[in-house]
């Protein structure tokens, strides 16, 4: 375990001598600033119900670029072979660089926390979805960058990796709306593996346990994947 | 320390590590020779861990380096081939980071990781990002990483490729400092080196060990006799035939052929002498050039390197082998250090 804080600490100072955490975070504001803005404007109602519904889609494109690099970059430039012969495991090293990005995207969410300060001052929001779409949205996090993970250790070039990340989860978000109106058995698994079902109703104030177990066990197994295929990947 | 036994390695289907058992004791410094592609960091990737042999054991410290890969890794500072570091970070993060992730202790830390910076000369660069340091600058961060724990046994590829001169002499002197307290593996190709700094030498080629042994009986073993040069004044050719005729002569070379040709008879030639195994054949020489007046300007006689041994190796080849050459013209220079390296490599399975 002091391992993984050891090579979280690594990432975070890796992550902010590049300029890929400044880009995430601006870019972020920027787009999550701009719904925000209109969405007040447009339905007048103190609530960021709508506005954090809307940043389902920059998310799944901003966690894959936070986590590209994170496993591809170090077999590309042969760093992976200084860190695993140093005396740590598998799991730590996939753990740790997991703790780092999920660390990243919570930087990113951050600064929307003025928004609700601002809402406060304009209106009386009702603190309930608040709290909960927070608590989605760090759930929905944790998922989003063990995916984003696993595609890193799965190619060593970081491009291919952001792009394979950004695909994976742009199709897990558009499965469920894809098939809603049609009918089929079909539409209840893609329902429930697609990932908008599942964070909607964190933004209606509902901490459901069938979506905690969906976020929780899917990253699980994102990062068991993960640690297997960097095992895998000595026996070349 | 190191117990390797019947180690194989296969890459699909080929073989980059066949069937090599030996040992390395503890405190020693071994070396591991042998041309390109021959296994030497295939053998030191699985030593620590890396890289599962395909078959055969090896045993790091008395702990297997398959099951016991982590007990393995904590006795072992590794400078991998090319140094691969983490460039966007500073020399000194950098070196916190290895001591943390190789579990030195907190009050440890500090003076440790100074220590590693002295010894490997990178105190002045400490603050500097590593992506912006020279190659050299790389090289000694890659090895202040190695032992920063202080670790029993070092496993050093390749540490002096790619440095100036300057530098290559400080790293051989800093690895041979290091061999008082660690038990070290290094690899490299450059035969000098081994002379320098290994208490032993390994030798491979195509993944197959082929001697193992003090780097001065490789040379005596391998050494038909020893080399004397001379210097003399007279009929080249004469000279030339009476030197043949002394017994234990083996080969005389006369270097200054072509003035000779030209009817310069004060010019002076060299020869050199290749001799049989321990035989001394100074005294006869002289006498020849006393009987037959010829005049001797000096007389040398060469402690072999490993060297010149490989060179003389693969040029005896090459005049063996190739077309009679025209007078004057010694047999072309052939070089490169993995001919050389071949070339000691026939002439001990032979
Ligand atoms: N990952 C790999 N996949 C396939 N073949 C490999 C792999 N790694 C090494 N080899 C092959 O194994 C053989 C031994 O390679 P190795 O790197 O151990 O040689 P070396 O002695 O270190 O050579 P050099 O002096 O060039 O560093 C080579 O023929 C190489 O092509
Ligand atoms: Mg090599």
């Amino acid at each position: 375990m002091t391992n993984s804080i050891t090579i979280f600490k690594r990432e975070m100072i890796s992550y902010f001598y590049s300029p890929i955490a400044y880009i995430v975070i601006a870019v972020f504001l920027l787009s999550s600033g701009y719904f925000f803005a209109r969405i007040l404007a447009l339905s007048q109602q103190a609530t960021l119900m709508y506005s954090l519904a809307n940043t389902q889609v920059i998310l799944s494109i901003l966690a894959p670029v936070i986590t590209m690099r994170l496993l591809s970059e170090e077999v590309k430039s042969g760093t992976i072979e200084m860190l695993m012969t140093a005396p740590v495991t598998d799991f730590e090293v996939v753990f740790g660089k997991f703790l780092a990005a999920l660390c990243l995207y919570l930087v990113m969410l951050a600064p929307t926390l003025l928004y609700v300060v601002f809402l406060g001052w304009v209106g009386d929001p009702d603190m309930g979805p608040i709290i909960s779409s927070y608590i989605g949205l760090a759930l929905m996090g944790a998922m989003f960058v063990s995916i984003g993970l696993l595609m890193s250790a799965l190619t060593r070039n970081q491009i291919v990796a952001g792009v394979l990340g950004i695909v994976t989860l742009v199709i897990l978000f558009y499965l469920g709306f894809a098939v809603s109106g049609t009918e089929g058995w079909y539409v209840p698994v893609l329902q429930y593996v697609g990932t908008y079902d599942h964070w909607e109703p964190f933004t209606k104030g509902l901490v459901d346990t069938k979506d905690v177990i969906y976020y929780v066990s899917i990253t699980v197994l994102c990062l068991f994947i993960t640690i297997r295929t960097l095992e895998s990947s000595k026996w070349r | 320390m190191i117990q390797v036994d019947h180690l194989s390695k296969r890459f699909g289907d080929k073989t980059a590590v066949d069937d090599i058992s030996f040992r390395v004791h503890e405190g020693e410094i071994l070396g591991f020779l042998g041309p390109n592609g021959a296994g030497k960091s295939t053998t030191m990737r699985i030593l620590t861990g890396f890289l599962p042999a395909t078959s055969g054991t090896a045993r790091v410290a008395g702990y297997d380096v398959f099951s016991d890969s982590l007990n393995v890794r904590k006795q072992i500072g590794y400078l991998p081939e090319n140094v691969p570091l983490y460039l966007d970070m500073r020399v000194n993060e950098y070196l916190t980071f290895r001591a943390q992730l190789k579990g030195v202790p907190k009050k440890d830390r500090r003076a440790r990781i100074q220590e590693a910076l002295e010894k490997c000369g990178v105190v002045e660069v400490q603050n500097q990002i590593v992506g912006t340091l020279s190659k050299g600058y790389r090289q000694r961060v890659g090895l202040a990483d190695t032992m920063v724990h202080d670790p029993k046994i070092l496993i050093l590829d390749e540490p002096t490729i790619g440095l100036d001169p300057n530098q290559i002499r400080q790293v051989r002197a800093l690895i041979k400092e290091l061999g008082k307290k660690h038990t070290i593996l290094l690899s490299t190709h450059i035969l000098p080196e081994v002379e320098m700094i290994c208490g032993r030498v390994i030798i491979i080629d195509r993944g197959k060990l082929v001697a193992i042994d003090t780097p001065g009986n490789l040379t005596s073993k391998l050494r038909g006799g020893a080399t004397i040069h001379l210097e003399a004044k007279g009929p080249l050719g004469r000279i030339k035939a009476g030197l043949e005729g002394i017994p234990g002569v083996l080969k005389v070379k006369g270097e200054d052929e072509s003035v000779a040709l030209s009817g310069a008879r004060t010019k002076t030639h060299h020869f050199v002498l290749e001799t049989d195994k321990g035989r001394d054949v100074r005294e006869e020489v002289f006498n020849a050039f006393v009987e037959n007046k010829w005049v001797l300007l000096g007389m040398k006689k060469e402690a072999v390197t490993l060297e010149e041994v490989f060179h003389q190796i693969t040029t005896r080849e090459a005049e063996e082998t190739a077309e009679p050459l025209p007078p004057g013209e010694g047999p072309a220079p052939k070089g490169g250090i993995k001919e050389t390296v071949s070339g000691l490599i026939k002439k001990i399975k032979a």
